[in-house]
C-alpha cells in the first residue's frame, strides 16, 4: 500500500517534505494506526503520537487524505492511494506528525472543565435524574484529540482567543451538569467577540468529529442560554 | 505595553443576535418586494414613484436599510477582527465603515423621501 507522509524534523529539515513508502501490509492489519506501525519497523524515523489504539486516547489525530480523523479507527480498505498523511492543521509541528498543543489545551483550561459546586460534599455521591444525566450524552464523549479544532477556520485564526469547537463543547458539558453551580460565571466567561462569537457555525467541526459528535449543535445550545438570560 | 492576550469583553451577544434578526427583516422585505413587483409591474419611474408614494412604503424600505447597514456593520467587524491585527489600523478602518454605512442610511432617507 502506498502511503506519501509529511516529514519534518526541525534539527535537520530546512523545510517539510513529503516522503512516500510503499509496504506490505499483513492481513491483520485492519486500521491506518497498523499501517504506521508497520512504517515504523522500515523507518524508525517516523514520528507519530498513538497510545490506546482504540480511539478512547485521543493521541493519534492527523490529516487523512485532507480529513482530520484518528489513525487507530480509521479503516484502512476505504483509503484511497497513495494516502496522504499530515499533521494537524494549524497548530505548530514539533516533528513529523506530531504537533504542538499548547495552543489547545490552554483554551480547553480556560473554561474551567471540571464541576464547580460549593456545597459540602455529600456521603455518597451528588445524584443526577435519568433526564438530567440524559442532558450529558453527546457533550461528555469528547476525547480531545484537536481533530474539530483544527478543521475549524476560527480557530487556524485565533488560536490565542477563539475556544474552538472541542473547548466550547466542553464549555456545554458542564453548563449541562445539573450538578454544577457557576452557570453564571460560565456564561459570563464566554460572552467575547472571540472567545464564543468567532463561531459561525459552518460545521468542520461537525464533519470531521471522529466521535460523531456535535460541537455546533453544543455552542448553539450556549448562544440560547446567553439569550435567555439577557432577554 | 506588556503583551497579553486581552479577551473577555463581556459582550457579543448583542451583535449576534442584531446579524440574525436584520437578516430576517432583510428576507421578509425581499418577498415583499417581488410581491410588489408581480402586483403592481412597474415598467417606468411613474409607476415606481406612485409606488413609494405610500408612506409604510417608504417607512419599511427604511428600516430595510437600517438593517442593512447594521448587518453589515456586524459583518464587516467580523472581518476586519480576523485580518487586520495592528489596533490602530483596525480602528480607522472601522470608524471609516461606520461613517460610510451612516452617510448611506442618510443617502437612503433623501432616496425614499426627497
Amino acid at each position: 500500500m502506498r502511503f506519501s507522509i509529511y516529514r519534518y524534523d526541525p534539527d535537520k529539515d530546512e523545510k517539510p517534505y513529503m516522503q512516500e513508502y510503499d509496504i506490505e501490509l499483513e492481513p491483520a492489519d485492519k486500521m491506518l494506526l497498523d499501517a504506521l506501525i508497520r512504517i515504523k519497523i522500515v523507518d524508525d524515523s517516523l514520528s507519530l503520537r498513538r497510545s490506546c489504539r482504540e480511539g478512547v486516547c485521543g493521541s493519534d489525530g492527523m490529516n487523512i487524505n485532507g480529513r482530520n480523523g484518528l489513525a487507530c479507527i480509521t479503516p484502512i480498505s476505504g483509503l484511497k492511494e497513495p494516502v496522504e498523511l499530515r499533521p494537524l492543521p494549524g497548530l505548530p509541528v514539533i516533528r513529523d506528525l506530531i504537533v504542538d498543543m499548547t495552543q489547545f489545551f490552554r483554551q480547553y483550561h480556560s473554561i474551567k472543565p471540571y464541576l464547580i459546586n460549593n456545597d459540602p460534599p455529600p456521603e455518597t455521591e451528588r445524584l443526577q435524574s435519568p433526564e438530567e444525566r440524559a442532558e450529558l450524552d453527546g457533550v461528555y464523549e469528547c476525547v480531545l484529540c484537536a481533530c474539530c479544532s483544527t478543521a475549524c477556520p476560527s480557530f487556524w485564526w485565533n488560536p490565542d482567543k477563539f475556544v474552538g469547537p472541542a473547548g466550547l463543547l466542553q464549555a456545554y458539558r458542564f453548563l449541562a451538569d445539573s450538578r454544577d453551580q457557576a452557570t453564571a460565571e460560565r456564561l459570563d466567561n464566554l460572552e467575547d467577540p472571540y472567545r464564543l462569537f468567532r463561531c459561525h457555525s459552518i460545521m468542520n467541526c461537525v464533519d470531521t468529529c471522529p466521535k460523531e459528535l456535535n460541537p455546533t449543535k453544543a455552542i448553539n445550545k450556549i448562544k440560547a442560554m446567553m439569550v435567555k438570560r439577557t432577554i | 505595553m506588556v503583551k497579553r492576550i486581552v479577551t473577555g469583553a463581556h459582550y457579543g451577544l448583542l451583535d449576534w443576535l442584531v446579524q440574525r434578526v436584520t437578516a430576517v427583516v432583510m428576507a421578509i422585505y425581499i418577498l415583499l418586494v417581488i410581491a410588489l413587483l408581480l402586483f403592481f409591474s412597474p415598467h417606468e419611474y411613474a409607476d415606481w414613484k406612485a409606488i413609494f408614494a405610500n408612506q409604510w412604503i417608504r417607512i419599511v424600505s427604511f428600516l430595510f436599510f437600517v438593517s442593512l447597514c447594521w448587518h453589515a456593520w456586524i459583518g464587516i467587524r467580523n472581518i476586519l477582527m480576523d485580518y487586520i491585527h495592528e489596533t490602530g489600523v483596525r480602528l480607522t478602518i472601522q470608524v471609516l465603515v461606520i461613517f460610510s454605512l451612516f452617510f448611506y442610511a442618510v443617502w437612503a432617507i433623501e432616496i425614499i423621501w426627497v
